[in-house]
């Protein structure tokens, strides 16, 4: 494992509510250098809150958060300059082909379009699309949209990756090949990600540690061993993230 | 920048290749071309009797031909051109997702918005350049007549006036896209405001005024009462951009108004002098009489853009 102490994302007592609803309470977490952390929680637990908080997106009600030493309360930009996001179901145009997409984000990133050339291609053949490179996004599959995600979201080589939900509604081949693509960003290119998703079993095979969030709250956090230690007490047997996750979700 | 730049940048791209502008475009040259063609017809009719004809050239876009002027036209069509480039400025973004996506690049939130505005401005001017250039051109060939400077310069602020005017449609409508997620809604409110505030006001006005001072056509009406009756017409009136416009710009492209009151509104002398000597307004002077309404039509334009900048700033982006 090449996870080493750096601590990139520290967030402490995050809180955000709406109206009289909190949407993330009190949340304390970290994110280490070089680690997959993955991200759980019942869909309105306040995942994708957190990321907008993080990326100074959306105003934090109290606490604090720091991303790679920055505030992104008030170094927003600099902040979305290190981490790459990738929504929920990520839109793309429908009448750019993939090129021209990766060349918009490109200008965004206010990158030198000498460069940009030479990095969409590498870009493309890192996440297979080189045959699809110039047909129109709304032709493509939603595995092909995924992998354009990826890409579009490496293309101003961030520190920190946010991948939220990335292999929803993709088909086992696809899901996989997505996941092979993350693990070899982390082992080839150090990348930090902080992972959201339904799929357990698939987070068990890839996080290095991960964060159970449930109404707001942070309720567990750990590696897979600590979390079971922590649950089930000790013993021989270890149990699943499906397991330990329910368990979790239940006590809630 | 470096966000603005780039947005503006695929903005404008969008709206040139997009069917809806090319038809649209399409339209409003046809039109334009055919009105100055009629008015250019019509021209020797026009002058007949006129010992010293001047600014001939302006005609072309001010002769009423078969329905309509040039000038006319933009007043009607104009707000169209804008509603079309920017009632799906924002949501389309929105429900297409890729809004959240703009937003997480390293950019400033203004650069999405200011961009999508200013690619829309830069459209209209060179949409309406490019037909102001065709009509002329065409009509250099047509009537036989070079534009002098001022006819050039008036041309040009008339230019100016309608670029502000379509902006202010455009405005408009990227503040509903702004405020409406659904794409349709949007276009639909847009379309009404713009009947409502073209059509409705104009008609409006003249039942307030007959309300407050009826006039008696049998018995002939008190001139005090018909004055009053006027004045709260063409006060109600100037709540439409469109009266604000062709006022001006009807002012700018036909010297020979001098005001942009009716008549009976007018002092017995200016009376006399508008029926005695019937000579063009100086430059200069056009430009005083319209300062009022060209001045509150930036204004519109400006506090519209501002209203959209301000709702879209402190709007939460989640998807």
């Amino acid at each position: 494992m090449v996870t080493t102490n750096n601590i990139v994302v520290e967030t402490k007592n995050l809180t955000k509510q709406y109206g009289n609803q909190i949407a993330v309470d009190n949340l304390t977490f970290t994110l280490r250098e070089g680690e997959i952390f993955g991200f759980l929680g019942p869909n309105g637990a306040g995942k994708t809150t957190t990321l907008l908080m993080l990326m100074g997106l959306t105003r934090p009600s109290g606490g604090e958060a720091i991303v790679c030493g920055l505030d992104p309360v008030r170094k927003a930009k600099e902040v979305k300059r290190l981490i790459g996001y990738m929504p929920e179901n990520v839109g793309f145009y429908p009448e750019l082909d993939a090129v021209q997409s990766l060349e918009y984000i490109a200008a965004l990133n206010g990158m030198p379009e000498s460069k940009t050339k030479k990095r969409i291609w590498e870009l493309l053949e890192l996440v297979g699309l080189q045959n699809g490179a110039y047909k129109k996004v709304s032709n493509y599959s939603r595995g092909m949209k995924q992998r354009l995600g990826i890409a579009e979201v490496l293309i101003k080589d961030p520190k920190v990756l946010f991948l939220d939900e990335p292999t929803l509604g993709l088909d086992p081949e696809a899901a996989l090949n997505l996941i092979d693509l993350i693990a070899r960003l982390k082992e080839e290119h150090n990348m930090t990600v902080l992972l959201s998703s339904h799929h357990l079993h698939q987070v068990q095979k890839m996080s290095d540690r991960v964060g159970i969030m449930i109404e707001g709250k942070m309720v567990a956090q750990g590696t897979l061993d600590e979390l079971s230690r922590e649950r089930f007490g000790l013993g021989d047997k270890t149990y699943s993230l499906e397991e330990i996750y329910l368990k979790y979700f239940r006590e809630a | 920048m470096q966000g603005l730049y780039a947005v503006f940048r695929k903005e404008l791209a969008d709206h040139f290749s997009s069917y809806r502008f090319v038809i649209l475009f399409a339209l409003i040259a046809m039109v334009s071309f055919i009105t100055s063609y009629v008015a250019a017809i019509h021209l020797r009719e026009s002058l007949e009797g006129v010992a010293k004809p001047q600014f001939v050239f302006l005609m072309l876009f001010n002769t009423p031909g078969a329905l309509f002027s040039m000038v006319q036209f933009v007043a009607f069509f104009g707000p169209l051109i804008g509603i079309v480039l920017g009632f799906d400025a924002i949501n389309k973004e929105r429900t297409q997702g890729t809004l959240i996506k703009i937003t997480s690049q390293p950019i400033y939130r203004d650069a999405v918005i200011n961009g999508k505005f200013l690619a829309g401005v830069v459209t209209i001017s060179i949409m309406l350049l490019s037909i102001v250039l065709v009509i002329s051109g065409f009509g250099l060939t047509l009537v036989g007549v070079v534009p002098g400077i001022e006819e050039t310069w008036r041309l040009f602020i008339y230019l100016i006036i309608s670029i502000f005017y379509i902006s202010f449609w455009l405005g408009l409508s990227i503040l509903f896209s702004i405020l409406f997620k659904s794409i349709a809604t949007s276009a639909l409110a847009s379309i009404a405001l713009w009947i409502f505030l073209s059509f409705f006001v104009t008609m409006g006005a003249n039942v307030v005024a007959n309300a407050a001072a009826p006039l008696n056509a049998k018995e002939g009406t008190n001139p005090e009462i018909l004055m009053k009756n006027v004045r709260i017409k063409e006060r109600i009136s100037l709540f439409s951009p469109m009266v604000l416009y062709s006022d001006a710009s009807s002012v700018i492209i036909n010297p020979m108004r001098k005001t942009t009151q009716s008549l009976i509104l007018m002092g017995p002398m200016e009376q006399i002098s508008a029926s005695r000597f019937k000579n063009p307004l100086a430059f200069t002077q056009s430009l005083i009489v319209v300062y009022p309404h060209v001045t509150a039509l930036t204004a519109i334009t400006l506090i519209c853009f501002a209203i959209s900048y301000l709702v879209f700033m402190l709007q939460e982006i989640r998807t």
